[in-house]
């Protein structure tokens, strides 16, 4: 079944130059694995098209339970060039929890819905 | 470096004689401000509403240095935060009184000039002669970099690789961004404030436990958790329920958001809390969510003090409005300096018309033709146009996709940036006619046309540590 991000996990985006970053935190330790193997920087790419024009890197922090993304290109020049709202893309991180991924019914158990 | 490492007596200040040089168990270090423009209460409250040591205040972000530099030049005696000024003038007082240290990279680009009025402020409290004010310099390198390029620094930004050549005419600031030692220095001469010009923001919760508990210069993992704890502070009330995700609906009393503090101990464990009676709220939660705020590569985390390993840190519930990090692992130091130049980067303007129900997004969207066509017709070139429709695709662009309802009301927001300052200006001055010759139900303009800005752009730079000298200075109230 398909679950939407929001109910996995939660997120805050920052800016370095014209790159985003968004980190993505896990609501337990065992939603962790489940996001490690669906939101891999190939789908948040995808996920950002028309957005992020660069490469997404993607690391993991395990201790965190949260993985950290990389948005390269993504904020129309960055800082002062930027004429966009968002120059510093702090909505990148409720952007990001749109995304849907696929899980099975068992998985699906350990939803922990916005509390 | 090396002489910082043997332990210094502690000069006994008039204003702190009950404070011997025995170590703290806990050094408690509270973040009074985010930004320069933060909640002016906030660092007022984290000195009275509860025990701490040290407070320290984030004044300048990326571009701040330029609009410094350029109030100096106009002003001799401008260059600095001046909200720090009046700010002193209510606390300096408790701090004395309390030996409350402060340390503030409030100096910008005229780092005396903003002692001198902390002086002048002490005296008027009738705090001279119990005040000791120390001042960091050595950061501004503005003056040196023909000396830099000619020795063969080429100062290449470090997202494009281009050599600082190409904007060499048009910089407006050039600042290097010195760590928490300089500080340290000062502390240990007894300063009760100390101030400083671009230095890192972790430096300013460092330099503090470095001093207290005699933390040395190659104790990387040391280093690397007091740096940790300067991160989760350094954005004030963002770790402590401001901007907070995780349940944010249910955090109390935002609008007496308590700012957070750090209590450190020697080892390098500190817990994050807030002071009892405010509001917001201190969880496991709140603090990742700051820890991944600007993370790049987590590995490597860059200070000019130590390289800090947030794979290694580990948080844990400690109680309510308590969270414990422990297990910070760090890596000595870069041979690099991070420098900070702004340069003159062209102009841009921004401006914004609302259009109501009914149709309210295709009147914008057809005002945007319109702009754009004239725009066009008039031969104006620009960079970038970039439209966008707030209530539709402002922040989430794409990914909002088509609106499934009629909005009631939608604002048109276009901006232009160019080297061509009459052509910025000429499209301030086509948005407004639209009311009468564009499309119905339009409003929004009363604030008249927008203003045309100079865009000073940032270049991120390294430079050989041994090539900068950080002076340390302090001066008696």
């Amino acid at each position: 079944m398909k679950v939407q991000l929001r109910n996995l996990a939660h997120a805050r985006s920052g800016d370095k130059g014209d790159t985003a970053n968004v980190g993505l935190i896990a609501y337990s330790d065992e939603i962790y694995p489940l996001l490690v193997r669906e939101v891999t920087a190939d789908r948040v790419k995808e996920h950002f098209k028309g957005i992020a024009k660069g490469n997404v890197e993607r690391f993991e922090l395990p201790n965190l339970s949260a993985l950290n993304f990389l948005l390269h290109e993504s904020l129309g020049g960055g800082g002062t060039l930027s004429l966009m709202t968002d120059a510093q893309g702090k909505t990148f991180s409720s952007a990001l929890l749109r995304m849907e991924i696929e899980l099975s019914e068992d998985e699906a158990r350990l939803i922990k819905r916005q509390p | 470096m090396q002489e910082l490492l043997r332990p210094t007596p502690r000069t006994v200040r008039p204003a702190a004689r009950s404070r011997l040089n025995i170590m703290k168990e806990l050094v408690r270090i509270a973040a009074g401000q985010g930004f320069w423009g933060d909640l002016l209460e906030a660092p007022v409250r984290q000195v009275e509403a509860g025990p701490v040591d040290y407070l320290m205040l984030d004044y300048l972000a990326e571009v701040t240095m330029s609009i410094m530099q350029k109030q100096k030049a106009r002003d001799p005696n401008a260059g600095y935060a001046r909200d720090f000024i009046p700010l002193m003038r209510r606390i300096l007082p408790i701090c004395v009184e309390r030996d409350i240290r402060v340390t503030a990279n409030a100096g910008g680009v005229n780092v005396k000039g903003c002692a001198n009025a902390v002086r002048d402020v002490a005296r008027d409290l009738g705090l001279g002669g119990k005040v000791r004010i120390g001042i960091v310099t050595g950061d501004d390198i503005l003056p040196r970099l023909d000396e830099f390029l000619s020795r063969g620094i080429e100062l290449r930004n470090m997202d494009t690789g281009a050599p600082l050549t190409t904007v060499i005419d048009r910089i407006q600031s050039a600042n290097v961004y010195l760590g928490a030692w300089p500080m340290v220095e000062a502390l240990k001469r007894g300063a009760q404030v100390v101030i400083t010009g671009r230095a890192t923001d972790t430096g300013l919760t460092l330099a503090p436990l470095i001093h207290e508990f005699g933390w040395g210069a190659t104790d990387w993992d040391l280093l690397a958790a007091g740096t940790i704890a300067g991160h989760i502070i350094e954005c004030g009330a963002q770790c402590s329920g401001g901007n907070c995700q995780y349940d944010w609906q249910s955090i109390p009393e935002l609008e007496n958001v308590g700012f957070p503090i750090a209590e450190a101990k020697a080892d390098g464990t500190f817990v994050i809390t807030k002071h009892d009676g405010t509001g917001g709220r201190v969880n496991v939660q709140s603090v990742k969510e700051q820890l991944v705020y600007e993370m790049g590569d987590p590995h490597e985390y860059i200070t000019p003090d130590c390289v800090a390993d947030f794979t290694t840190i580990h948080v844990a519930d400690a109680g309510p409005n308590r969270v414990r990090v422990f297990g910070i692992k760090g890596k000595p130091a870069t041979e690099f300096l991070k420098v900070s130049i702004s340069y003159s980067a062209g102009f841009k303007a921004v401006g914004t018309l609302v259009y109501a129900w009914p149709d309210a997004y295709a009147k914008a969207q057809a005002a945007d033709k319109i702009l754009r066509l004239r725009l066009a017709g008039l031969g104006l070139k620009f960079d970038q146009i970039l439209t966008e429709f707030v209530g539709i695709n402002a922040t989430h662009g794409p990914l909002a996709g088509e609106p499934q309802n009629e909005v009631p009301e939608v604002q048109l927001r276009v901006g232009v940036r160019g080297p061509d300052k009459n052509a910025v200006e000429r499209f301030t001055k086509e948005l407004a006619p639209l009311i009468l010759t564009g499309p119905p139900a339009v409003t929004g303009f009363a604030g008249g046309r927008p203003k045309v800005e100079e865009i000073v752009a940032y270049w991120p730079a390294l430079i050989p540590k041994e090539n900068i000298e950080p002076a340390v200075e302090v001066i008696d109230a």
